[in-house]
């Protein structure tokens, strides 16, 4: 494919990989433990399980998958909320695919369809404004997830439904927000990072400006990093000739997709219709503030949770779940204590289990039960 | 009768609306000596059919594929080359096959004589009789639009032996063109994609290949047709029966490039895209090249390739080398394949 396998060459990977080692064994003497970078982004998590990059690095560096799967990081009460609205006979309840396997406390979405409620996959917000036409007689409700990437699309596709006056489609409103988040991680106590792969989607919408704290609070170098193979080893390179040579600064290394500035219609339309909320709850990192947007009173007609009565129980993770510590780079998935027993992708206990994106998952799917045997027996 | 355009549940009734719809459609459509007396069951002379093996392979499969027609085929040929090549894997002769169509009111009797006549002429292709059949007429909702199920039997020659259990390390994996076509195209073609592609999907019976293989590799170990869940899974399942690893290679395994445009865009993973026309097949090392060979001789073969190897590693792992130069893990999927959000 044109365009694409141009960065999936195996011939500069090898380049890479060796530039990658020469600087890592530079300063080998006088650190004391590996190299902790973490990947924000779960699409970051996926390519490097999809190419098997983290066997290709050398010794002395590791790869910490970070909080940015949507899916993930989706706690218990939201499913239930979902599963409550797909149950109402007069909704439609459209979501993106993978969150239709994210464990509730009864049930996942996909088990909701099974029971009858009306449950269907979209590829886009636009695909549910089309059912809210075709169904005038029903209610849609668009499960409204991710993080900047994906709040744009679901903005414009409210400002589109007002336009068109179309009254039967509403977004169950779950988008969150990078920035608090990595905030979040960098605070927390037990924190061991050296430096960040920047979440390429969001970046394409928000610009780099918004990481600038990473370097300039918390000291840490950060490159906004694509998602084909040769992007990614190529960003981690970029962490290390910073941290080689002292430096801690946001550089993008995804400059073909990511302006400076960000993409401002997306912007615009993000600042139209949401607003922050005090604080939202993740799965395994618990409430983090500022970290989610709901719609503004002014798209209150728009907002699912304001046109049903929802069952909005806040649940507790699981308690022999360690999410939260994987999440923030703590410990391996391999290490948790129900990682490949009572937690696994037939029965996940943890959403990092669930969907593709998180790094259980990846681990289970892609080789990690052999780096757990390793592990029991190092 | 033809005066109705649609089934009705009266055709379902068991009185003259169904003779004439199973006369009209099906029959007609069929015309063959084993249905023509229309019996309650087909009967095979057993002499006949011993004097073409020493095993009788009998298989049936389920066909509820929507939409009924996509670029490539529809759910008539499906049905017939479905079956076919279940028993073709086995290394059977198909001979007969059987055809109950469960059908929803309302569906056009027009789009149902398509199914018919497709059927009939990919069974004639394939040289195998449809010797006995069924319908049923469902009120509406209680299906969607048309079910169809074939049994098939076949015979296997004496001295084979193929099966997923025999893999040892150093056979080769085989695989006889382009993989995924079919789950593509069928994706595609659902429409809610808003994806326009060219993909069509490789339906076709392989038994006439599977013989030309299996003359060229006496030594085969193991075949199956990779369907649902994809060449993965035809791998996984070998390598668990076989107790044995099997490593294969990206970059020696052939996708079409609208295959995997296809698959990078909605974060699907080609390798467990269902097929309908291709087989994978273990071989011994020493008979790889001519069974390649002979796969490549056959149209329905032209792209084959060599993918991988069974080796010492871990029993039952299946492990990619990617064309990155990485590797991973080919573990079974869960459930469906889904999209992922970014």
């Amino acid at each position: 494919m044109k365009y694409v396998d141009e960065f999936r060459d195996r011939a500069k990977a090898e380049a890479l990989i060796a530039e990658i080692g020469r600087l890592l064994a530079r300063n080998a003497t006088v650190r004391r433990r590996s190299l902790h970078i973490m990947e924000v982004c779960g699409g970051h998590t996926h390519s490097i399980f999809r190419y098997g990059i983290e066997g290709m690095l050398p010794d002395g560096i590791e790869l910490i998958h970070g909080p940015g799967c949507p899916v993930c990081v989706l706690p218990i009460g939201i499913v239930d909320d979902c599963v409550a609205l797909a149950e109402r006979p007069e909704v439609i309840f459209t979501t993106f695919g993978d969150a239709m396997r994210v464990p509730g406390s009864q049930k996942t979405l996909l088990q909701a369809r099974a029971d009858g409620a009306d449950v269907r996959m979209v590829y886009s917000p636009l695909d549910a404004l089309v059912l809210a036409r075709k169904h005038p007689e029903r209610e849609i409700v668009f499960f409204g997830l991710g993080f900047e990437t994906t709040m744009p699309s679901t903005a414009l596709t409210i400002l589109r439904a007002e336009a068109e006056r179309i009254g039967n489609f509403s977004v169950f409103c779950n988008h969150i927000t990078i920035v608090p988040t990595i905030k979040a991680v960098l605070d927390s106590p037990d924190m061991q990072l050296d430096g960040f792969l920047g979440p390429g989607h969001v970046s394409m919408v928000v610009g780099a400006a918004p990481f600038r704290f990473v370097a300039e609070h918390y000291k840490k170098p950060l490159v906004i990093a694509g998602f084909e193979p040769l992007d990614i080893l190529q960003s981690i390179w970029m962490v290390l000739r910073q941290l080689d040579e002292g430096r801690c600064e946001i550089e993008n290394q995804y400059a073909r997709i990511v302006p400076a500035g960000g993409n401002s219609p997306a912007l615009h339309a993000v600042a139209e219709i949401y607003e922050l909320r005090e604080f939202f709850e993740w799965r395994g990192l618990g409430s983090i503030d500022h970290s989610g947007v709901r719609l503004r009173e002014r798209y209150a007609a728009f907002d699912a949770a304001r046109k049903f009565a929802l069952p909005n129980a806040r649940i507790a993770d699981p308690q022999s779940c360690q999410c939260g510590e994987v999440l923030k780079g703590v410990i391996k998935p391999w290490q948790c204590k129900v990682f490949g027993t009572a937690c696994t992708p037939e029965r996940p206990l943890g959403a990092l289990m669930v969907s593709s994106e998180g790094a259980c998952a990846a681990y289970y799917r892609y080789g990690g039960v052999r780096r757990r045997q390793q592990g029991a027996a190092a | 009768m033809t005066a109705n355009r649609t089934v009705t549940l009266a055709h379902g009734g068991g009185g003259k609306a169904m003779k004439d719809l199973i006369a009209d459609v099906f029959v007609s459509a069929f015309a063959n000596p084993a249905l023509a007396p229309l019996e309650d069951q087909a009967r095979f002379d057993m002499a006949a059919i011993a004097a073409r093996g020493d095993q009788l392979a009998f298989t049936t499969d389920s066909y509820v594929v929507d939409p009924l027609f996509f670029p490539g085929g529809d759910i008539g040929k499906l049905a017939v080359n479905g079956t076919i090549n279940d028993l073709a894997v086995g290394g059977a002769l198909p001979l007969y096959l059987s055809c109950a169509a469960i059908i929803e009111e309302g569906l056009p009797l027009a789009l149902l004589r398509d199914v018919a006549g497709s059927m009939a002429r990919a069974a004639r292709e394939a040289g195998v009789v449809i010797a006995t059949g069924d319908t049923k007429v469902v009120p509406k909702g209680a299906c969607d639009k048309l079910f169809v199920t074939t049994s098939g039997i076949g015979v296997i020659r004496p001295g084979l032996e193929l099966g997923a259990h025999r893999a040892r390390p150093g056979d080769i994996v085989l695989v006889n063109g382009w993989l995924g076509d079919h789950g593509a195209a069928i994706l595609a073609a659902r429409g809610d994609l808003a994806l326009e592609t060219p993909i069509e999907s490789d339906c076709a019976a392989l038994h006439r290949l599977i013989a030309a293989l299996l003359e060229a590799a006496p030594g085969m170990r193991c075949l199956r047709d990779a369907t649902r869940g994809g060449v993965a899974t035809v791998l996984n399942e070998f390598a668990l029966a076989s107790e044995a690893a099997i490593e294969i290679d990206e970059a020696a395994t052939p996708l079409r490039e609208e295959v995997r445009g296809f698959c990078d865009i909605l974060g699907l993973d080609p390798l467990y895209l269902a097929n309908e026309g291709k087989l994978v097949a273990i071989v011994p090392a020493e008979q790889a090249e001519a069974a390649l060979a002979a796969l490549r001789r056959d149209q329905r073969g032209r792209e084959a390739a060599a993918i991988g190897r069974v080796a010492d590693g871990e029993p039952g792992r299946v492990t990619m080398r990617t064309a990155f130069g990485g590797s991973r893990i080919v573990d079974m999927l869960v459930g469906e394949q889904l999209p992922r959000i970014c």
